[in-house]
């Protein structure tokens, strides 16, 4: 079982950009067929006496007032890709509203009302750009109409544009002044409803500033850690300092001792396993303000039965894994018969890769607030990325029913799939109904460092044959990492399918003989997903191995590649796979893996970088390409080093290919901050285990790298395409590694098959 | 627990806290100016960093106790209108992702324009190594820098 595991959740994509047009005074019985897709309903309030605002809300996501006020809802949760303005800048466009005075309000956590809310996975743009855009042009045609009407013309005669209507005479009305007639007005069939050109788009395929950019630099953005309730007290927890430690006893009277220290409280953990929506075991100090938290924790006496984790080393658990590599393993996509290739084969490559764990370590780190009433009614403010999820897990954990925790959604202060897992969320609504305030559960780095849902380590074994006459014959890939769903289940021991499916199984070339095998390994912490996941070591691994394999066979790197994704086409894995191949969620004859896409980006991406181009001494570079998400990405790297022997990295060079591209400049942003984010998963950054603890506790132990350490020019290039959208959050992350790992190889001769390396 | 007056943004404030509390706490907890941001506790990742008169200094680690008269400048007065020409770059340039870090960003880089009005690429990096983005903004950092050293 893989609970919640983001891409999984997705229905059929048709689901997603249905459009339901209920009668407009069902919109509250309506709203009661939870979908994961999309509700266009109606939410009308009555209309107010003369000169009073009154609002026009043809839907959940946009409501205009008298005053023309255009206001548009994001549902998806923020936290930098800048998903919160790019979906309300799509209905825009189709309504024609006037962007500069749009305002975006967040929405709360409510999946009957606003549809899937999991923001995770690349999908938000993949699956909400056509509702938004219907969204936006239903109201468009709503508003037409009834400017048509009043001026006895006919629709096909008005457009609209910066929040008015306007007939091709010349005559314009504010939308404002419209509402009061379309208030009344019978949402159109969706049939007729038709969308803009592209062509005519001024806001969608632009460089548009995000929505929160000025009151993010003056401070004024709410972030988690920031909602400030009268009467609210801080807490902060010592958990179990090993995943399944239980509390024997406590002794609070040192911590109570410490002044604005009011309350000290047991939270009941999982155990294991630890689960990815519980709190962990721990006792709570709960105080007038952090600080005084703070101490009162350093205080607190606690003795743990620390369970059978206790013993836990990841270093030699990374050597048994690595072994077992060598052994046979559950084969998971099988063509041809490596086994002839091997016996066959003139050469055969033989490498083995190992990444380590991972921390997600954003810089806020988590904090939620809770306010639990006493009525039974809950209200939370978090930074999360899937509040309909912390809605449930906060309505598990105190017993109420769903309708009676209201979850409010701020600004997250970095994501990266840790603000998923709502388990900080949870503790926040144990400890407001415990202390009978509203409370704030702060984690400090050293929280957030010790008790994260790490990238799992993994290992990796490629063989890869080539025949006499130079052919590159056979592919066999063993992976072995502990999984996702070992977190929920002491039962999961091998990757899952949707694991694989992200770089693995879905490995491209064309090489006719193919063995992929997993082997099986134990979780003993709590593993999550990571910006990019599996893909993460998976593509680290195949792209230095592609690397070699064309230095083997004596052909450049990018040629090699092209040479081995073969003719344009479609490629299926479902029929090697037995059918498990998940293709993030997404049916494949609507997402094909298109390989003259892939080739198109990696041409792109040489001629950009003057691939082929005599490099100055003391520089290098490396390539790599990796699909992940459905986005296509290539990604060239340079590296140099200056008389004194120091390694930076100049230049980046990407091209990608995401489908339509809804903000540019959001696109562009994303490939730079995951260049910079690959650098540290790659250069800097890793947790090992001792007695079941990481070893790493802030970030001169888990170090991320700083600006002088980080590439200086990234050069991102968006092919022009209209297929559907894809998403960008984490295709950037998977190619950037062995692309840097293969131009380190050519500047030092040394190729490097463990992360981090020390540049 | 002691009664301290400082100064913030031009404004005298008086607290009572243990003379340890980091100004960081005091700023957003007893002030309630959420504007500078916690994120280590350790001087290790700048978010939630201010100026102590015109120098830039990591208020998780800086003892109420130690602020004495020194003048305490946040991201909530480094400019009334919030328009100071870094923040102005900052927007022009779209820098920040998740922001999250941003206001630090901005302090460390206001306190060096003060003492270095045209810094250098060198000087960028080593007065901002201080200041971690996790998203990686470091890129559009520095270009805004250079473009409001120019503003100055």
């Amino acid at each position: 079982m893989m609970p919640n595991f983001p891409f999984l959740k997705n229905k059929k994509a048709e689901d997603k950009s249905e459009v339901f047009v209920p009668s407009r005074r069902d919109f509250l019985k309506l709203s009661s067929l939870a979908t994961g897709g999309f509700l266009l309903g109606v939410n009308f309030q009555c209309a107010g006496p003369k000169g009073e605002t009154i609002t026009f809300a043809p839907n959940v996501f946009v409501s205009i007032t008298s005053d023309n006020e255009v206001t548009i809802v994001a549902h998806r949760s923020e936290m930098g890709t800048g998903i919160r303005t790019s979906l309300p800048q799509i209905v825009a466009d189709e309504l024609g509203a006037d962007w500069s005075k749009v305002k975006i309000v967040q929405a709360e956590g409510d999946e009957e009302k606003y549809g899937n809310q999991n923001t995770d996975g690349s999908f938000s743009v993949r699956m909400f750009y056509e509702p938004m855009r219907k969204t936006g042009a239903t109201a468009r045609h709503m508003l037409i109409a009834a400017a048509a009407k009043k001026w006895e013309v006919s629709p096909e005669e008005c457009h609209t544009e910066n929040s008015r209507v306007i007939h091709s005479s010349g005559k314009k009305i504010d939308f404002g002044d419209l509402v009061a007639e379309v208030k009344d007005m019978p949402l159109p069939d969706p049939a007729s409803i038709t969308l803009k050109e592209f062509s005519s788009y001024k806001l969608i395929g632009k460089d548009v500033t995000i929505y929160d950019a000025r009151d993010i630099t003056t401070g004024k953005a709410v972030f988690g850690a920031d909602v400030d309730l009268p009467g609210m007290q801080v807490a902060v927890v010592r958990r179990s300092p090993v995943i399944g430690a239980k509390v024997i006893s406590f002794n609070d009277a040192k911590a109570l001792a410490v002044p604005g220290v009011n309350r000290v409280v047991k939270i009941e953990g999982a155990g294991i396993p630890p689960g990815l929506d519980k709190a962990l075991e721990g006792v709570a100090v709960i105080a007038d303000n952090t600080w005084a938290a703070m101490k009162g924790r350093e205080a607190l006496e606690i003795e743990w039965d620390l369970g059978p984790n206790q013993t836990y080393n990841s270093a030699k658990q990374l050597e048994e894994m690595l072994q077992s590599t060598a052994k046979d393993g559950k084969v998971r996509r099988e063509r041809g018969n490596f086994s002839t290739a091997q016996r066959t084969a003139e050469k055969v490559l033989e490498r083995t890769y190992l990444a380590p764990f991972y921390a997600h370590a954003t810089i806020e780190p988590p904090a939620a607030i809770a306010h639990y009433q006493g009525d039974g009614i809950c209200e939370i403010w978090a930074p999360t990325q899937h509040p309909q999820w912390a809605r449930q897990a906060v309505a598990t954990a105190l017993e109420l029913d769903l309708d009676k925790v209201k979850m409010n959604v701020t600004l997250l202060g970095g994501g990266f799939g840790r603000k998923s897992k709502p388990d900080f969320v949870v503790e926040a609504a144990i400890l407001s109904k415990a202390a009978k305030s509203p409370v704030r559960v702060q984690w400090t780095r050293e929280d957030d460092l010790h008790f994260d849902f790490f990238h799992s380590h993994s290992a990796q074994r490629i063989k890869a044959t080539i025949d006499k006459d130079g052919k590159f014959t056979g592919w066999n890939h063993h992976t072995v990492f502990p999984a996702i769903g070992a977190t929920g289940s002491t039962t999961e021991l091998h990757p899952s399918d949707g694991e694989l499916g992200l770089g693995c199984t879905d490995f491209p070339y064309d090489v006719p003989n193919i063995k992929i095998e997993t082997h099986e390994s134990t979780a003993h912490t709590r593993i999550g997903w990571l910006r990019s996941v599996s893909n993460i070591h998976h593509a680290f691994a195949i792209g230095c191995m592609m690397d070699e394999i064309a230095e083997a066979r004596g052909i450049d790197p990018v040629k090699h590649a092209l040479q081995m994704l073969g003719e344009d086409r479609n490629i299926e894995f479902k029929p090697e796979t037995d059918g498990k191949y998940e293709n993030y969620g997404e049916p494949i004859e609507t997402f094909p893996w298109n390989t003259g896409r892939m080739k198109k980006v990696i041409e792109r991406v040489a001629k950009e970088a003057n691939w082929d181009q005599k490099l100055a001494e003391g520089k290098a570079v490396g390539f790599a390409a990796h699909k992940s998400f459905l986005t296509y990405v290539a990604c060239i790297v340079v590296v140099e080093k200056d008389s004194s022997g120091k390694i930076s990295i100049p230049e980046v060079f990407y091209a990608v290919d995401c489908g339509i591209g809804v903000n540019t400049d959001r696109i562009r942003s994303q490939f730079e901050g995951g260049a910079q984010f690959a650098t540290s998963l790659a250069t800097t950054s890793a947790i090992t285990f001792e007695n079941g603890i990481p070893q790493q506790k802030n970030f001169d132990g888990y170090q991320i790298i700083r600006m002088p350490q980080s590439p200086k020019k990234i050069h991102v290039h968006i092919i022009e395409s209209m297929e559907k959208p894809t998403g960008v959050g984490e295709p950037p992350v998977p190619p950037y590694i062995p692309a840097l790992c293969n131009a380190m190889y050519k500047l030092t001769g040394e190729r490097i098959y463990q992360l981090p390396f020390k540049a | 627990m002691e009664k301290f007056t400082i100064s913030v943004n031009g404004k005298k404030q008086e607290v009572t806290a243990d003379p340890d509390m980091p100004l960081l706490w005091v700023l957003r907890d007893l002030l309630s100016m959420k504007g500078t941001k916690f994120g280590c506790g350790q001087a290790l990742c700048g978010a939630c960093t201010v100026h102590l008169d015109d120098e830039a200094i990591r208020s998780c680690s800086t003892p109420i106790s130690t602020v004495g008269s020194r003048k305490v400048t946040t991201i909530e007065g480094l400019d009334k209108e919030g328009q100071h020409p870094l923040q102005d770059a900052w927007v022009e340039h779209v820098v920040p992702q998740c922001g999250y870090c941003q206001t630090g960003q901005i302090m460390s880089a206001a306190a060096l324009l003060k003492k270095s009005p045209n810094p250098s690429d060198a000087e960028i990096e080593e007065s901002m190594a201080g200041n971690l983005c996790r998203c990686g903004t470091y890129n559009r950092i520095k270009e805004a820098i250079l473009t409001a050293s120019k503003a100055l």
